[in-house]
């Protein structure tokens, strides 16, 4: 059981992250934020496992993990 | 539940200029964790250099210094003479170590001096509009290699980490690569490495990155990853091609 | 206690030692530089010296590794120096450009040689448009001292420690090779550094957040906070630090102008003439940078002549008609490559101004 918490602010769409998870727990957004980027969104969180990988990805440090 | 990732004291949290998909944001966040990993932020002086990391001090919350373009391994041979116990780094492109720096680096690599080089390959310009580099990839395409690298012209790229090995005054060069999660693991154990040995004064250290440009490579940044994965490292071998005590 | 009279004692030295010296006795334990004629005799006597003091010398891979080891040590709090003479003050201006830009002290010496290119070895004050005119890219300014003499060597550079640190500005004593190379006896006087607060300086950031130095300011109207803030530090340093000497002016019809060794020669030059009843006196600029344009300006005497002695093509002349403000007044003698004016010749041209 985890938890992945997208600062949004921070996040460029680059979608690492979303490769990377093992439990396809994130996905693209359409919501953008104040930059016009369009960012990802945790969309199956029931899923995650606190592995961090997309976290260790993350070009951004725009992901944090709790577990 | 408890946090298991997140960023660390040195890197500020803040927004940066790199595309995305940039392996910069990568590198700088593995140099800060070593940094609070090893407890030496207090005592840590950086110099950045002129390039896309040119704003790094707008990023790491330490004392940091700008260089003219090239010249950070001159710049970190002043700072560390003054006081040896500081630790001194210099984050760098493969323009600015390997073409215009290529003098300083080897020098500052021959005489020992007890820095570490965090080097950023990723086989173009950035900051100028994707250039040819150094390190730009036989038949790459870059803006001023528009059929590609041509070989008989520009010769082959440098190899950068295993021409320093062969130094004596270099105590550890290796090469890592940001191509996915147990190479950034790995990245991040060479550059903590490259920092002990400057801790243990064994000499000058040097980590060489394969970083992905997803902008001028003309790729997404997961392509990029693949490209470094597949492309990248037939030239760029990874491994560590020094390791030892200086004499 | 030792006796004015010991601590005055002279000692015999040649020129370049004698700038080693004073960087010594100046605090300076930070020197990086690379061999270059007609100042080799500094680089290897600062060897020396530094091993003797527990200081730091190094011998750089080039003059841009040199200047940028002094803008590393600077920007950790030191005093640094290095030195070279003009191809290799060409190749340091980068690196100046960027010490004045991000606001470091440094002490930079230019024992003068004839150029362009590669010249020649021979003493020359080639370099004066590239010393006090900017040299490199940007608008930035750096105090330019000009010893004519052994003792001034001394004494400008232990000056030069003390501007550079009040200022945070790069600080050059423009030399030639004649005072490099010249032996003549000098007081090596004690020197009392100015102690200058650093609270900029680069330590590791310990309890603080990190500091960072440099030149860039990519932010709307930051490069032109920046640009005003370095002309208002300009204008504050030509307020306080002009330094000239003077010899007659009101009293001559004549007023010789030089600098450094010219200064010298000419100095002998204006003697003559007064023995021969012929009125002239003359300036000789300490600072080249701050220029001392008062002492032009405000002498309102139209019918006064000046001749400006240079071992160059004519460029300080310039300065000196902008001051003058009356090209029609302002007379010139040299020549480049190696040219070393005779005090009889300067003599004539005064005598056939007067």
């Amino acid at each position: 059981m985890g938890k992945v918490v997208i600062n949004s602010a921070r996040c460029k769409g680059c979608g690492l992250c979303i490769e990377v998870c093992p439990k396809n727990v994130l996905v693209p957004s359409s919501k953008n934020n104040h930059l016009g980027i369009y960012v990802v969104e945790v969309k199956n969180k029931e899923e995650c496992i606190g592995c961090s990988r997309c976290a260790i990805i993350c070009p951004d440090a725009a992901i944090e993990v709790y577990r | 539940m408890k946090k298991v990732f997140g960023r660390t004291r040195t890197l500020r949290d803040t927004h940066t200029h790199y595309c995305p998909g940039c392996g910069h944001g990568i590198a700088h966040r593995l140099v800060a964790e070593v940094i609070d990993e090893l407890g030496i932020r207090e005592r840590t002086i950086g110099v950045a250099p002129i390039g896309c990391a040119v704003l790094a001090y707008y990023y790491w919350d330490l004392d940091i210094c700008e260089a003219p373009h090239g010249r950070p391994p001159a710049v970190a041979t002043g700072m560390k003479s003054v006081n040896p116990k500081n630790i001194v780094f210099t984050y760098q492109g493969d323009g600015d170590l390997a073409a215009i720096g290529f003098n300083e680096t080897i020098h500052t690599a021959n005489r020992g001096e007890n820095i570490t080089v965090i080097f950023i390959n990723n086989a173009v310009y950035g900051m100028t509009g994707g250039q040819m580099a150094p390190t730009t990839l036989c038949g790459q395409v870059t803006a001023t290699t528009p059929s590609g690298r041509n070989v008989k012209r520009y010769g082959h790229p440098i190899h950068v980490a295993e021409l320093l090995a062969n130094l004596p005054g270099v105590s550890f060069s290796s090469r890592v690569a940001l191509s996915d999660i147990p190479n950034i693991m790995k990245t991040k154990q060479a550059i903590k490495k490259a920092f002990q040995v400057q801790m243990d004064g064994k000499g000058f250290s040097i980590v060489e990155i394969l970083s992905p440009c997803p902008t001028y490579w003309r790729k997404t940044p997961v392509e990029s990853l693949k490209f470094i994965k597949e492309k990248m490292v037939k030239t760029f071998p990874l491994g560590v091609f020094k390791e030892c005590g200086k004499k | 206690m030792k006796s004015k009279a010991a601590k005055e004692r002279k000692v015999l030295m040649c020129g370049n030692e004698v700038i080693g010296e004073a960087a010594v006795q100046a605090g300076c334990r930070h020197y990086f530089g690379y061999p270059i004629t007609p100042q080799n005799e500094l680089t290897a006597y600062m060897a020396k010296r530094m091993e003797e003091v527990g200081g730091v010398f190094l011998q750089s891979e080039s003059e841009l590794a040199a200047i940028n080891m002094v803008l590393g040590a600077s920007a950790c709090g030191a005093r640094a120096m290095t030195s070279s003479s003009s191809p290799g003050i060409s190749l340091k201006q980068e690196g100046i450009s960027y010490i004045a830009g991000m606001e470091l002290p440094a002490v930079i010496v230019n024992v003068m040689r004839g150029g362009p290119g590669l010249g020649n070895i021979s003493p020359s004050q080639s370099d004066y448009f590239q010393a006090v005119k900017g040299g490199g890219h940007g608008d930035y300014r750096i105090i330019v001292l000009a010893p004519s003499c052994s003792q001034e060597l001394y004494d400008l550079t232990a000056l030069a420690f003390d501007l550079a640190d009040t200022y945070r500005n790069p600080v050059m004593i423009l030399a030639d090779g004649i005072l490099g190379q010249m032996m003549e006896p000098v007081a090596l006087r004690q020197i009392n550094p100015k102690h200058v607060k650093k609270p900029w300086v680069l330590t590791g950031a310990k309890n603080r957040p990190g500091r960072r130095l440099c030149s860039l300011f990519l932010e709307t109207g930051g490069l032109e906070k920046h640009n005003a803030s370095l002309q208002e530090k300009y204008r504050r340093i030509k307020a306080k630090e002009v330094r000239c000497e003077t010899y007659n002016i009101s009293g001559a019809e004549v007023i010789a102008v030089a600098y450094g060794s010219s200064a010298r020669l000419t100095k002998a030059a204006v003697k003559m003439a007064e023995e021969r009843g012929i009125k002239a006196g003359y300036i000789k600029p300490i600072t080249l940078w701050p220029f001392p344009e008062d002492v032009f300006i405000k002498e309102k005497d139209k019918n006064k002549k000046y001749l400006v002695v240079e071992m160059n093509e004519g460029q300080m002349v310039e300065d000196v008609e902008r001051c003058v403000g009356d090209r029609k007044r302002v007379f010139f003698y040299g020549h480049a490559g190696g040219w070393i004016p005779q005090t009889e010749d300067i003599f004539k041209r005064i005598k056939k101004l007067a």
